[in-house]
Parts: structure tokens; C-alpha cells; sequence
């Protein structure tokens, strides 16, 4: 008699639409809150649906609520968009931090120089290109390294960070104030020169405007323009795209910049836009946060806002929550990672499924003892 | 089959949605009709309510008020911890319900400080207190746009310059239980000089400070002039971590001072680094904030604490009285917002009790001045002189009166600490 085995073994999906995709997706964020919430109680002893109100109520429960979980969604989605070019080119950009920082470093010093003596329009656009700048040379050291000589761009930008991060140690004991305390403070406090403006009375509405045209430039630039073309390829093969005549180097160089000089810009966003003064926690992580938010939504910029959306949203919950049910910010932490796993563990799902034969085991001799 | 399943979730999603989404609203109706019922319950508290309709008529009634708390950490460092003692016993004291305090903690330093200002003024707080001093700036930005709500932060310099009314800096006068910690330093310094382990000219004590900055240095000064109040030969080294809670590198320094020949080692930094070490070496030590002997039974001596509770009463208690918060507030061991943990009898030389109680009753009386400037020099001179000669010390000059130097006067410099000078006999390593 021929005994079956039934075998599993994973076959590639090329039929799943967006539609059923995207209910994949939310059957995986529906059974994570399932999971979190017995974590919740198990742990805390503490109503799961509860919790979750008050996460609710902490990212979007009053209208300044709202605006702050807004300016942060747009810092972390500016700096994913920044990351896209590089990482599409395969160039593993971990050095957002430090590019954040030194672009941060930048403006912040164009507002303790500048801003009190120059016109505002001037200011911001001294203020804004300088982030810019800065990031780009931050940048460019890597890429320009890679281009020559083949280094590990992912430890060449990480080593950079360290570096960004001793530079904005020497400003802060530079422009400290008060002196001695280690601290630079609020700056132009009482003048406001160097800040963003409000726009129509709104404090981080210009953030957003600068976030929204950015995220827009950067998709029409990686699918309708040659350049984007030409880094795509360099990120499938270098060979491919030299037989097709792309300059690799050029465009390594070229790419990095232009993703360095985004995250300076985030890094001017963050300090004029938002925090109005630099520390070295400036960037606070951002840079290595915004990369999952990129990788998780596949380099798709509408992607992002969701995935970056997701992530502010259980950050500024957890605040509430910390207050609200004595839970500090590590339990926030434990549910967001309880959500990316199941959506990462989706995208797998939406990318394979899981198929089973059954096989038939020739007999041997002694073989089922065996 | 498949497309029924799918539906069926969809659905279930969207009612887990809606049922969340009313979550929220329920929890915030919840929260507001908390705050009518605590109004008739809060019996214990009807008699300073009534008191105080009698004295101004000004006053927020005392179950009617909000306070509000920013915290730089948590229950799990020192420092945050000896301030949510403080908002306990406040809320105990006045008979405030749990509800009528909203704790956040794990605020940092930058503008999430400012978000969660202006959040609890929206909550609906009459006070906000903030305990770190990086939290100022931001404090006063909150301040300035809610004019009705009282902004109190914790170590800070700028309210008597910043000219906004309802923006108050508060300290303690730690100097004075650093002095009275100096002195059980000095009295264990005495004996292992006594006892032959060391000579007099070795008693050289090593200290752990955060950043170079007034309040480290005062704290310092105000420690060693204790020990020497008691052995007149005592030197000191101090280093710092650049930082106030990093606890490797205070283990790694208060090793790299006991290396360098210190027999004894205070601190002014957040965490059990300095003690691990000292424990490890079997150096005495002197603590900061809380009883060390949990990580070092056989070598911590004291720590010198603040007690908090007295200034969160005092400002929440001006709220109800309807009177005006200090700008700056600073009290010491007459209020009893300075004090020294319970003194490690097995580790302390003989004595150390009567001693701290005699220092402790004079610093009370005001007869007992830890910077006198007769106890210490600088270059070899006398303050004074050094403040008749003009040049960089003539800024003292408003400090230095009647045979010594005003720290924390509130009227001179505010509530933060101001002396900065390194006096002779310590040795100050910035790097």
C-alpha cells in the first residue's frame, strides 16, 4: 500500500488586485488590535477598548491634538519621501539622522544669525536652502565615496551620523542659552524671527505646504522623469545600466543628493517649523524610523502617509494613555509592534500563498520506525 | 464563498471602528461628568473652600481645581520620583481627588514639552507644574498664550527677568542638605584618619557632577565646605558626566575618581552609577535624591534630598486663597523641603547624629550660613576683597553681604542656584 504525506510549499501570487490587497490589510491590522488587546489585558488588567479611546483621544481628541499628530506625520513622511530615491536606487541611506541634524544645525543658525536683522520672505528662503545645502554635503561624502571607490554606503552614512551628532553637541555649547546649561532654548522666543509663519492663523500649516509639494515633486521625479528612470535601473543592475549608456556614478552622486538635501529640509522643518531650537536629539530617531515607514509602504509615496500616519498616531496616543492609565510609553510601543508584525507578516501573505500536495512516501523497509 | 467571508470581516472592521470611535466620546463625556460628581464628594475638602470665600472671594474653590504635571522622566528616576511624591503629598494635604491631577511623563525637552502645556490648559488645568529645566523655554511660550493658567517650572532662571505673570520658578535650598551631608562626609573622613587608614593630608573626597553649571558647582561648594567644616584638611576633585542620568558613565567616573585617590564620593547626578562603584570598591559615599542603601548598604552614608511637597502646596494653595504665586520660590529646612535621608548607622562615625542635629537647628535658626565667606577662599583671597577689586567679580557684589554669599536669595538671583566660583581646595576637571 502507498502511504501520501501532504507537503507545503509556497507559490508566488500574480493574481491579487489592489482591492483584495488592501482587505488583506486590514484583516491583518484587525486581527493585531485582536492580539493587543488580550496583550492589554493580560498584562494590565486594563479594558482594551478603553485603551484604544484614549490612544484615539490623545493622536486626534481636540483640535490642537490634531494639528500636532498633523506636523508630526508630515516630518516623518518628508523624511521617508527623502529616503525613496536612494532606497530605489538600492543605496542604503541610514544616515537621515545626521543629514536631519545638520540640516536642523543649519537653519537653526541662520535663525540665531540671520533672522533678527534680515527681512522674514529673505529669511525663510536663506533659512530653507541652507538646511538644504547642508543635508546635500552630507550626503554627497557617501555617495561620492560609493561612486569612486565602492565603499559601504549603509556604514558610511551611519558613521556619518555620529559625526552630525558631535557638530550639533559643539553648536548647542555654542549658542547655549543660558550659558552653562547645556541647552540652547527657545530661539528669537519673544520676536518669533526665523520661524515659520502662520498661515492663515495656523502654526504648522506651512509645514504641511512644504511636506505636500515635496511628497508631489518626488513622485512626478522617480515616474515621469528620465532621472528617475535612469536611478531605477542603476538599482536593478550597475551592468544593465551602464550597457544602456546611464552614467552609475552620476547617478549615485546625483540620487543621494537630492535625498540628502530632502532630509536637511525635514531637519529645517523640525527646528523652524516645530521645535525652534536644536539639540542633538533633534531628529529624535526619525531618521531610522522614517525607514520603515518607506519600506513598509513600498516606496509609494500615498503609501507612506498611511504607514507614517499609523505609526505618529500610536506615539501620540501613547502620551494620553501614559497619563490617563499610569501605562508609560513602552506599552504603546508593544502594540505598535504588534501592528507592523501582522502587516509585514501580510505583505508576505499578499505576495505568496501557502499551497498543499499531497505526495506519495515510497515504503521502506523499517521505514516507518525511522 | 470567499467574497462572503471577506464581507462579513469588512463588516466586523467597520463595526470595531465605530464602536472605537464611540469609545472616545463616551470616555470624554465620562471625564466631564467626573469632574461635576467630584464636586459633591470632595466633602473633606468643604471647609477651605468655605475659608476661603471668607477671606478673598478670589479663590478657585478646591474641588474645582485642575493641576497639571510634566515630568522630564518617570517613577523609575530619582529625580521625577522625589517630584510625584511631591504632587501625592500635595493631593493629600489639600484633599485633592485623583482625577483633579493629570501626570504626563517622559516628556523631553523640546517641543513636545510646549504640546503638552498647552494640552493640559486645554484640559482644563488652573496649574502647571514642569520639573525639568531644559522644559522653561517652553513653559513660557505655553505661559504666554494662556494668560489664566499658572505656569510653575522647577529649577529654572528666567521668571524674575522674563516679565510674565504667571510664569513662577521654584527651587529648594539643596545647598543646605548638601552642607549637612558635607558634614557626615567630613566626621567619616575624621575617623578613617583616626583609625590610621589614611593621613589628614590624604582626606581627599571625589565628586560626580553632571554639567559645570551654577547648580553643580554650588552644590558642590555647599558639600565640601560641610566636610570641612569638621576636617579642615579635606581636598576635593570633581568631573563630570555631561550629562544628568547617564548611570555608566557615573560608574565609570566615580571609578576613575577613586583610581585618582579619592577615599570618599558625593554626587550630583540622577542615578546609582556612583554608589555601584563605591559598593564595588568599598569607598564610602554620599548619595543625591534617594537612600543609596539599596545599592550600597555597607558604603552609602546619606543622601542629601529635596522634599517637594512644600512648594506644590504652597503654589496650589494660592490658587484656593486666591493669592498670587511667588515668582520665585525657594525654601529649605525650614519648610522642611530640604532634608538628609535616614543616616546608615553601621557605616557613619560615631557622633554623626548629634553633629547633623546641631548643623540642622542653626541652618533652622538662620545662625548657621553654609557660603560664609569667612570658611573658604578663592586664589588665596577672600570674596570680598576679590568684589572690592572689581573686575569679573564685581557681578557678586549684590550677593555677598553681612559675612556671606545669598544663594538662592530669591530677591538677588531668583530660586535657582547662582554661586559659581570654584573655591581653593577643589579641584574642578572639565574636559
Amino acid at each position: 500500500m502507498k502511504k501520501t504525506k501532504k507537503v507545503f510549499h509556497l507559490v508566488k501570487r500574480s493574481d491579487m488586485s489592489r482591492g483584495k490587497a488592501l482587505v488583506f490589510r486590514l484583516i491583518a491590522v484587525l486581527l493585531s488590535l485582536i492580539v493587543c488587546a488580550i496583550v492589554i489585558v493580560s498584562i494590565t488588567h486594563q479594558n482594551p477598548v478603553s485603551v484604544y479611546s484614549g490612544i484615539l483621544a490623545g493622536a486626534v481628541g481636540t483640535k490642537r491634538r490634531i494639528w500636532v499628530t498633523i506636523r508630526e506625520v508630515a516630518v516623518l513622511l518628508l523624511i521617508a519621501v527623502g529616503l525613496t530615491p536612494a532606497f530605489r536606487m538600492k543605496f542604503w541611506n541610514l544616515g537621515a539622522e545626521g543629514q536631519i541634524l545638520i540640516g536642523g544645525a543649519a537653519s537653526a543658525a541662520v535663525m540665531i544669525y540671520f533672522a533678527p536683522s534680515l527681512p522674514p520672505v529673505l529669511t525663510m528662503i536663506i533659512l530653507l536652502a541652507a538646511s538644504m545645502i547642508a543635508g546635500m554635503l552630507w550626503g554627497f561624502l557617501p555617495a561620492f565615496f560609493k561612486a569612486k571607490f565602492n565603499t559601504n554606503e549603509t556604514l558610511f552614512t551611519l558613521m556619518m551620523n555620529y559625526v552630525a551628532m558631535q557638530i550639533v553637541t559643539f553648536c548647542v555649547v555654542l549658542w547655549e542659552h543660558p550659558a552653562g546649561s547645556n541647552s540652547v532654548g527657545v530661539i528669537n522666543q519673544s520676536t518669533r524671527a526665523g520661524w515659520f509663519p502662520r498661515i492663515g492663523g495656523l502654526e504648522y500649516l506651512m509645514n504641511v505646504i512644504i511636506v505636500v509639494l515635496i511628497t508631489i515633486l518626488t513622485f512626478v521625479y522617480m515616474k515621469y522623469t528620465k532621472h528617475g528612470y535612469e536611478l531605477s535601473v542603476v538599482g536593478e543592475s550597475h551592468n544593465t545600466a551602464r550597457y544602456a549608456g546611464i552614467d552609475v556614478k552620476k547617478v549615485i552622486i546625483r540620487t543621494m543628493m537630492i535625498s540628502s538635501a530632502i532630509c536637511g529640509l525635514s531637519g529645517a522643518v523640525i527646528v523652524s517649523g516645530a521645535s525652534h531650537t536644536i539639540s542633538t536629539s533633534t531628529a529624535g530617531g526619525r531618521g531610522f524610523t522614517a525607514v520603515v515607514v518607506a519600506w513598509l509602504a513600498q516606496f509609494n509615496p500615498f503609501a507612506m502617509i498611511a504607514t507614517s500616519a499609523l505609526l505618529v498616531f500610536m506615539q501620540q496616543g501613547s502620551i494620553q494613555i501614559a497619563s490617563q492609565y499610569g501605562l508609560n510609553e513602552n506599552a504603546s510601543d508593544i502594540i505598535t509592534g504588534i501592528i507592523l508584525f501582522f502587516l509585514v507578516g501580510c505583505e508576505f501573505f499578499i505576495r505568496y500563498r501557502i499551497e498543499g500536495t499531497e505526495v506519495e512516501i515510497e515504503e521502506k523497509a523499517g521505514g516507518a520506525k525511522a | 464563498m470567499k467574497k462572503k467571508i471577506l464581507t462579513l470581516l469588512m463588516a466586523a472592521a467597520m463595526t470595531a471602528s465605530l464602536v472605537a470611535g464611540c469609545g472616545s466620546t463616551a470616555s470624554s463625556d465620562k471625564a466631564s461628568s467626573s469632574d461635576t460628581s467630584s464636586s459633591d464628594t470632595a466633602a473633606s475638602t468643604d471647609d477651605t473652600a468655605s475659608s476661603d470665600t471668607s477671606s478673598s472671594g478670589s479663590g478657585i474653590a478646591a474641588d474645582q481645581i485642575k493641576v497639571g504635571v510634566i515630568y522630564v522622566g518617570d517613577e523609575n528616576e530619582g529625580y521625577t520620583e522625589a517630584h510625584m511624591n511631591g504632587i501625592k503629598e500635595m493631593a493629600e494635604t489639600l484633599g485633592l481627588s485623583s482625577d483633579q491631577v493629570i501626570e504626563k511623563t517622559n516628556i523631553p525637552e523640546d517641543e513636545s514639552c510646549y504640546d503638552a502645556a498647552v494640552d493640559l490648559a486645554d484640559q482644563g488645568c488652573n496649574i502647571v507644574f514642569a520639573n525639568s529645566f531644559g522644559h522653561e523655554s517652553y513653559m513660557m511660550q505655553a505661559a504666554q498664550e494662556y494668560p489664566d493658567v499658572q505656569f510653575c517650572h522647577a529649577t529654572g532662571p528666567s521668571a524674575r527677568t522674563a516679565g510674565i505673570a504667571n510664569f513662577h520658578n521654584y527651587f529648594t535650598s539643596v545647598y543646605e542638605s548638601r552642607y549637612v551631608s558635607g558634614i557626615v562626609a567630613g566626621l567619616k573622613l575624621n575617623e578613617m584618619i583616626d583609625s590610621g587608614k589614611i593621613t589628614a593630608d590624604t582626606a581627599k573626597m571625589g565628586y560626580v557632577g553632571a554639567y559645570p553649571y551654577a547648580e553643580v558647582i554650588s552644590g558642590f561648594t555647599s558639600f565640601y565646605l560641610g566636610a570641612k567644616s569638621v576636617c579642615p584638611s579635606v581636598t576635593m576633585e570633581v568631573r563630570y558626566t555631561n550629562s544628568w542620568a547617564d548611570i555608566s558613565a557615573e560608574n565609570e567616573t566615580a571609578k576613575s575618581l577613586i583610581a585618582d585617590g579619592c577615599v570618599l564620593i558625593s554626587q550630583h547626578a540622577d542615578t546609582t552609577g556612583a554608589p555601584t562603584a563605591c559598593e564595588a570598591a568599598g569607598v564610602p559615599c554620599v548619595g543625591y535624591n534617594v537612600d543609596m542603601t539599596s545599592v550600597a548598604p555597607n558604603t552609602a552614608l546619606t543622601s542629601a534630598s529635596i522634599d517637594w511637597g512644600p512648594y506644590y502646596t504652597y503654589a496650589v494653595k494660592c490658587l484656593i486663597d486666591g493669592e498670587t504665586i511667588a515668582t520665585d520660590w525657594c525654601e529649605g529646612y525650614s519648610t522642611g523641603a530640604d532634608k538628609i535621608t535616614p543616616l546608615n548607622t553601621a557605616v557613619c562615625a560615631a557622633g554623626t547624629e548629634d553633629a547633623v542635629k546641631t548643623a540642622e537647628d542653626a541652618i533652622k535658626a538662620g545662625t548657621l550660613h553654609v557660603f560664609d565667606t569667612s570658611t573658604f577662599t578663592i586664589g588665596g583671597q577672600k570674596l570680598e576683597d576679590l568684589i572690592a577689586g572689581g573686575g569679573d567679580y564685581e557681578k557678586y557684589k549684590d550677593s555677598v553681604s553681612d559675612g556671606y554669599y545669598h544663594e538662592s536669595d530669591v530677591d538677588i538671583n531668583g530660586s535657582a542656584p547662582s554661586f559659581d566660583l570654584i573655591i581653593d581646595g577643589i579641584t574642578s576637571i572639565t574636559e
